[in-house]
């Protein structure tokens, strides 16, 4: 036994590493980037193999291969990432895992870094798979360890569900010593190859492991049962981060309620039904979407019950929990606040660096889209979508990764002009390049700029795949022809010259790709600090 | 229960500003000292120049939550005057400011500077320090964050010698000159603030 201050995330990847894991794959994406980043930094030299991947899809698709040779593999990303995932995700249940394969979404409710706040246990429950919800740092690890042995046990991969407040708080972890990796060992190819007549009884298989789900979420010593003999008015169930804020709260009260913590899923039937048995109101206290409520409640609700919570309004129905909204939930006075006062407080978003390259190319974007009124800038997801935030204003969308280059094209198609997409380089390997393969196809009639700044900025400035020699010969091997591929250095001194190249092209019709190069100040700055420390 | 010792802390700035720095220090040497710890940080797009904070939560019990409640802070520790301000109803009622008074403008409507800083002053037992005239004097602009720790430490639950300790931890590898700076400012921001 070993005592270490974590990040949440830290705590997954340690779990996995000392589960046994031979191959962890990953996407940059907050909440989750600091899971691959931990297991990178501990592995250089390690047994494991720990890196990222070109997106989500492919993280799971390798992830899904490493299981398939029996070793145990681990993949992680944010919760939209899971969307990307989704396709392999949503079959390697009727795969099933042969070494133990456990996907890890980490959730960003309030949207602190996110286009949407979705709750990644329903794409457990979509699945049909054990779903694991830590409340703290000693959980998180426990909580791998113990999916990496369910997945194996039951031949199905395992979720884990992560929210912002737990991945990026630290805490202190008592680690084990760890387990041996598997050997090698090839999957049955007829449980791997999903022709329908396979698929439909692997899929029957995965419906008659329900019941042993279920007896295994009511049996688990991380679903736990308090009953209150004294109280029988108010029961609360809390899993996640949600437990955490209920015992804040409860500390000190004088309140003494039941409470069901819920931290593996499916929901224990059982142990809910002890506590609806026992209390006259039930009080859901989850992060996310209201997944328990709505399942205890049903279409009807518990006779002669009340159950509260999100969907009966006594919890906000959007963003995340807080010590404050449950403290208000459980019928506790505020605690006693300053006033704000007078002096206005102006708020403060977030902004490009000082002398970023988007800066630059959106100010010669700008001007030469000044005379054009019908003009319209599809962006995308990255640093440059700040892009949207005064002095800027110089994007129009952002919607997911690689929505630009296909929203361009559709819009071109649908009359606007000039339609315009704006792409990173990460972001174009990531999910740009079938939607460039698609327009050059028909010559749609619209400008790309790819910002090539090297990195994967946002989100700490990881590898790009596709940066470079590599990024040019992936447009021109999509189809763009050479004379209609400009390079724009985005630097003041040029601004006169980028301004004349994006007129050119946008008074051309059909497909033009402007790729703006530009190293991120950001990764200029950690390979300085890298060259100095050597 | 009466023997509890705890002191929930809020740390604010503007992304680049040394924050998670501060954090680091303050954890380490009150996990040194035997407390519990929780640390709750702000990762991502906020880190872009924008306002970024840490809830830092020291114990000698178990603690819950990760986050500091509204009105529970008993120190907001900012390094700069106007993020002090945003989280003043974090602050419990017998809690403490201390802050820097060097604004940090990245934004066309900062408050005006007078009227921030003489809210903050009306604040009883505030504790405010030019920050950036000390760490420049001690030989590095940069040390503000440093400064503003060492001001605050009269009043923090881990003790002089553990903070100090994991300011060295924290700052011999970025080689002698940077180490001496932080040091001085450490015991420039604690004079400061006598």
């Amino acid at each position: 036994m070993s005592k270490e201050i974590l990040l949440g995330d830290e705590a997954i990847g340690l779990g996995a590493v000392h589960a046994g894991l031979s191959g962890a794959y990953s996407y940059p994406g907050t909440p989750a980037s600091e899971i691959m980043e931990y297991l990178i930094k501990i592995g250089r030299g390690a047994a494991f193999r720990a890196a990222w991947s070109v997106n989500e899809k492919t993280a799971f698709e390798e992830a899904l291969g490493c299981s398939y040779a029996g070793k145990r593999a681990f993949v992680s990303f944010k919760h939209v990432g899971l969307n990307v995932a989704a396709d392999p995700f949503m079959s390697a249940s009727l795969t099933g895992a042969n070494g133990g394969l456990v996907v890890c979404s980490a959730d960003d409710p309030s949207m602190h870094s996110s286009q949407n706040e979705q709750d990644s246990r329903f794409y457990a429950q979509f699945a049909m798979i054990p779903c694991f919800e830590p409340a703290d740092h000693q959980e998180s690890y426990d909580m791998v360890r113990e999916a990496f042995d369910l997945s194996e046990r039951l031949d199905l991969p395992v979720m884990i569900r992560m929210t912002t407040r737990l991945s990026h708080s630290r805490a202190g972890v008592e680690t084990r010593p760890a387990r041996p990796q598997n050997e090698v060992r090839k999957g049955e190819r007829s449980s791997w190859t999903l022709l329908p007549g396979n698929a439909r009884r692997r899929f029957k298989r995965v419906l008659e492991l329900q019941p042993e789900l279920a007896r295994y979420a009511s049996a688990s010593p991380f679903n736990r049962l308090d009953l209150a003999p004294g109280d029988r008015k108010l029961g609360i169930i809390a899993s996640g981060i949600g437990y955490n804020y209920v015992m804040e709260n409860l500390e000190g009260s004088g309140l003494k309620p039941s409470i069901l913590k819920i931290s593996v899923y499916p929901v224990p039937e059982d142990l809910v039904r002890r506590l609806a048995d026992h209390c006259d109101t039930i009080l859901v206290a989850e992060e996310g979407y209201p997944l328990i409520e709505r399942q205890i409640r049903g279409l009807f609700g518990i006779p002669g019950k009340t159950v509260i919570g999100r969907l009966s309004g006594h919890l906000p129905a959007q963003g995340e929990l807080s010590p404050e909204s449950i403290r208000a939930a459980l019928g506790l006075a505020p605690l006693e606040r300053r006033s704000m006062g007078d002096v206005p407080l102006a708020n403060r978003p977030p902004q490009l660096c000082v002398g970023c390259p988007h800066a630059d190319t959106f100010k010669a974007l700008k001007k030469a889209l000044e005379d054009q009124p019908g003009a319209v800038v599809f962006s995308d997801i990255g640093c440059y979508t700040l892009g949207y935030f005064p002095p800027h204003n110089a994007i129009d969308s952002c919607v997911c990764m690689g929505a630009s280059i296909g929203m361009a094209h559709g819009a071109a198609e649908a009359g606007l002009h000039p339609a315009l997409g704006v792409i990173g380089d990460s972001t174009f390997g990531h999910s740009g390049i079938t939607a460039l393969l698609s327009a050059a196809a028909v010559d749609a009639d619209m400008v790309l700029v790819v910002l090539d700044n090297g990195t994967v900025a946002m989100t700490g400035t990881q590898p790009s795949f596709s940066t470079g020699a590599r990024l040019l010969d992936i447009i021109r091997g999509v189809g763009v022809p050479a004379e209609r591929i400009r390079i724009i250095t985005p630097l003041p001194k040029f601004h006169e010259d980028n301004v004349k190249v994006f007129r050119e092209e946008i008074a051309r019709r059909g497909l033009s790709v402007v790729v703006a190069v530009r190293e991120c100040l950001e990764e200029a700055k950690k390979k300085n600090k890298l060259g100095g420390a050597r | 229960m009466s023997d509890k010792r705890k002191q929930d802390i809020i740390l604010a700035g503007v992304g680049g500003q040394g924050i998670l720095s501060i954090a680091f220090v303050i954890d380490s040497a009150a996990l040194k000292e035997g407390y519990h710890v929780k640390q709750a940080e702000v990762h991502g797009m906020a880190q872009r120049g924008g306002a970024v904070t840490s809830h830092l939560r020291l114990s000698s019990e178990r603690i819950w939550s990760d986050l500091i409640p509204r009105g529970g802070a008993d120190v907001i520790l900012s390094v700069e005057p106007l993020e002090a301000l945003r989280y003043l109803d974090y602050l419990a009622p017998g809690g403490r400011i201390v802050t820097s008074s060097t604004p940090f403008v990245n934004i066309p409507d900062y408050p005006d500077k007078a009227a921030l800083l003489g809210r903050l002053r009306a604040l009883p037992g505030s504790v405010i320090v030019d920050s950036e005239a000390l760490a420049k004097e001690a030989g590095s602009v940069r040390a503000q964050n440093t400064v503003m720790l060492g001001a605050a430490s009269r009043h923090l639950l881990p003790g002089r010698e553990a903070l100090l300790e994991f300011v060295r931890v924290l700052f011999a590898k970025r080689g002698e000159a940077i180490l001496e700076a932080n040091l001085k400012a450490f015991e420039s921001g604690r004079r400061a603030a006598e």
